[in-house]
């Protein structure tokens, strides 16, 4: 049962503007019925003012997919085109009250379809998936581009988030790693591009004596690791330091994930290897008590 | 809270029985006592589960020891497969079907990441298994075969018999998901291959939380729940006296009434099935519809989706489900249609409903009522419909 706002239920039990303008200006088509939801727009331009005069849609889809449609339509009549065009996703959620987290893909196809029928009216042939960058989720056609742009301009920041926006992921689940280092590639370049972080950058330095190199250890776990593993309700603890073996254990939420594995060979280390030294190996210490 | 409804939803959980309900009472009132006590007052309770016990054996052509209560059917499953792989350590290979109940198939898929070979047997456009894939597939170190009565989607029933005498004939052991078939078809185990059955209370009219794990009588099965000695050892824990004392009378009520399921139930069954394929274009059947169960019926119209179909019937109050991608949480349709090769644009517009002997016909009258006008109007806003009409 989703938790549908009255005004998603609305716009869904009573569609504004749905069917199909004949002799259309511009006709947007996006989605397909093997993915679960399709979206057809069709919109009068009037050519002197670049003004959406009418739009009507015609939607296969869940509740949700046809309440977006239906709102995307009442939200750009009127409008010009280049207003239009700047309309995101998020602005159609929160015209229908927001919609759950699993069903912003709707909202998305919405924003899609709009972008074709304008591209379509300016003459842009819209190219297919495969050209607009590397084909990730071939289970529902999602490119590397498309998670890139959503990514950005909805902040999001987890794997389950870009399934949620765009159902790469959804399927057979074999993109899951892939999408996750598209994320990580993402939020990365966008930190190194911003001012210095508050966090000083420790240095890495190739001889270090072992005091430095415990320091310098301690530092990259405090101020790199420690926060990133907070925010999801879990700590790291140094136990031991053995020349390049660095023996640490997982506290609190992350003691018991079933990736915790995964997060210290390739989060733990790799910070530990970029920070202190490439021969670094971190060991998960195993609770003996 | 809506507490009238047209539940025409029946495979996902069902109604208690009056009767059950008032069976249970005194044991969530006066007789809370512990049945293992020394002293009269909690002891005398034991007496009423070896009661509800002989009632459900006498459902099953078991005997009462060979019925362990349990939690539910989930637990009912995962204790038949991880006890007999745990008592037969030597043997790595599992056979099951790629349209079993998730309880199975992602325990399976568990497994496999554990050191087990899993065999997902496939099925056909009607939802059928090929035999001589099952034939091919055994293997000495194959430990279980494990395959559903009938399934929770399509109610197409599977020839378990057969099944049976090539698995045991392969000296394997054979567990039988009936949750979906107790209580709607009749099940004889005393004259059956099938070593180990689960099924479910909330199916068949008790309450959610209780189930049984049929064993027969000389299976090697490790415990899976580890404790006190209840259940002879083979599953700790207190007895949730009031829900198997439901799940009894439960059980005395299907022995009764399954000549009901299989007349009126089915009666009422067909006339929905054959009213909306009348009524309503470019509208199919999803499996086999003889061997089905006579509750079940998994319609596919075309062009639409199955969300915004429950959404439309649930304004009139009536409760189906849907194996579309939308209403699981998933993101892809139902995998049992999938597997059937049903054709993602009909998974997608897929309508399950399930009756039991508590519906009537005036409900099945006002299904039939309104769903033309709920399809025409999903169809006319969708782009695929076709425009020759």
């Amino acid at each position: 049962m989703w938790n549908y706002t009255d005004k998603v239920l609305d716009h869904f039990h009573n569609p504004r503007n749905y069917g199909e303008i004949e002799n259309a200006d511009a006709v947007g088509e996006v989605g397909s019925m093997a993915c679960g939801d399709a979206l057809r727009l069709t919109l009068k331009i009037d050519k002197n003012t670049q003004t959406i005069l009418d739009a009507k849609f015609q939607t296969f889809g869940c509740g949700s997919a046809i309440a977006s449609s239906s709102a995307m339509t009442e939200m750009i009549k009127g409008m010009n085109l280049d207003e239009a065009n700047k309309i995101t996703n998020a602005e159609i959620s929160k015209f229908l009250g927001g919609l759950p987290p699993e069903k912003m893909h709707c909202s998305v196809m919405g924003k899609e379809a709009l972008e074709a029928a304008i591209a379509n009216y300016r003459g842009i042939t819209i190219e297919k998936d495969e050209e607009e960058g590397r084909l990730v989720c071939r289970c529902f056609g999602v490119t590397e581009d498309k998670i890139q742009k959503l990514a950005l301009e909805n902040n999001l920041h987890n794997v389950e988030d870009i399934t949620n926006y765009t159902k790469a992921g959804g399927g057979c689940g074999a993109c899951l790693q892939d999408i996750q280092d598209i994320l990580d590639a993402v939020w990365h370049n966008k930190k190194e591009k911003a001012p210095a972080a508050e966090a000083p950058k420790p240095e890495a330095a190739k001889k270090l004596t072992m005091v430095q190199k415990v320091k310098l250890i301690e530092e990259t776990l405090e101020k790199v690791i420690r926060p990133s593993l907070n925010q999801d309700g879990g700590d790291i603890e140094l136990i031991d330091i053995d020349k390049n073996k660095i023996y640490v254990k997982l506290l609190g939420m992350c003691s018991h994930c079933p990736s915790s594995s995964f997060t210290i060979k390739s989060f733990v280390e790799t910070k530990l290897k970029e920070f202190v030294s490439p021969d670094i190996e971190v060991l998960e210490e195993q609770a003996n008590d | 809270m809506i507490n009238k409804a047209i539940y025409v939803d029946n495979n996902a959980t069902t109604p208690i029985a009056p009767e059950v309900y008032q069976e249970m009472i005194p044991y969530l009132t006066q007789y809370y006592g512990n049945p293992s006590s020394i002293h009269t007052f909690g002891g005398q309770l034991a007496s009423k589960i070896d009661e509800a016990r002989q009632r459900v054996a006498n459902l099953l052509g078991a005997l009462a020891t060979e019925i362990v209560f349990t939690s539910c059917g989930t637990e009912s499953d995962n204790a038949a497969i991880l006890g007999i792989l745990s008592s037969n350590p030597s043997k790595k290979h599992i056979i099951t079907t790629k349209v079993e109940h998730p309880a199975i198939l992602n325990l399976c898929q568990h497994l496999e990441k554990n050191g087990y070979d899993v065999t997902y047997l496939s099925v056909d456009r009607s939802g059928a298994l090929n035999l001589d894939e099952l034939q091919k597939s055994m293997r000495p170190d194959t430990a279980i075969v494990s395959v559903m009565y009938a399934n929770n989607e399509t109610g197409v029933i599977f020839p378990i018999e057969q099944i049976g005498r090539i698995v045991k004939s392969r000296g394997s052991m054979f567990h039988v998901d009936a949750v979906q078939a107790v209580g709607k078809i009749p099940i004889d185990l005393s004259k059956s291959s099938i070593d180990l059955l689960s099924l479910s209370g909330h199916k068949l009219h008790a309450p959610k939380g209780v189930g049984v794990l049929y064993i027969r009588r000389g299976t090697m099965i490790r415990p899976f729940i580890i404790g006190g000695h209840q259940e002879r050892g083979r599953r700790a824990g207190t007895e949730n006296i009031a829900s198997i004392c439901a799940l009894g009378k439960a059980a005395e009520l299907a022995h009764k009434n399954i000549a009901d399921e299989n007349n009126i139930v089915r009666k009422m069954r067909d006339r929905l099935e054959k009213g909306l394929l009348e009524s309503i274009p470019y509208t199919f059947v999803n499996g086999d519809t003889v061997n089905r169960l006579p509750n079940t019926t998994n319609i596919s119209f075309e062009y639409i989706e199955g969300e915004s179909i429950l959404l439309l019937l649930d304004q009139h109050g009536i409760c189906a489900s849907s194996g579309s991608a939308c209403t699981s949480g998933s993101l892809q349709p139902s995998h049992v249609l999938r597997s059937m090769g049903v054709p993602f644009t009909a998974a997608h517009g897929s309508v399950r409903f399930s009756l039991s002997r508590y519906n009537d016909d005036s409900e099945i009258d006002k299904i039939l009522e309104v769903m033309p006008a709920i399809i025409s109007k999903l169809r006319a806003i969708s782009p695929y419909t076709p425009k020759t009409k």
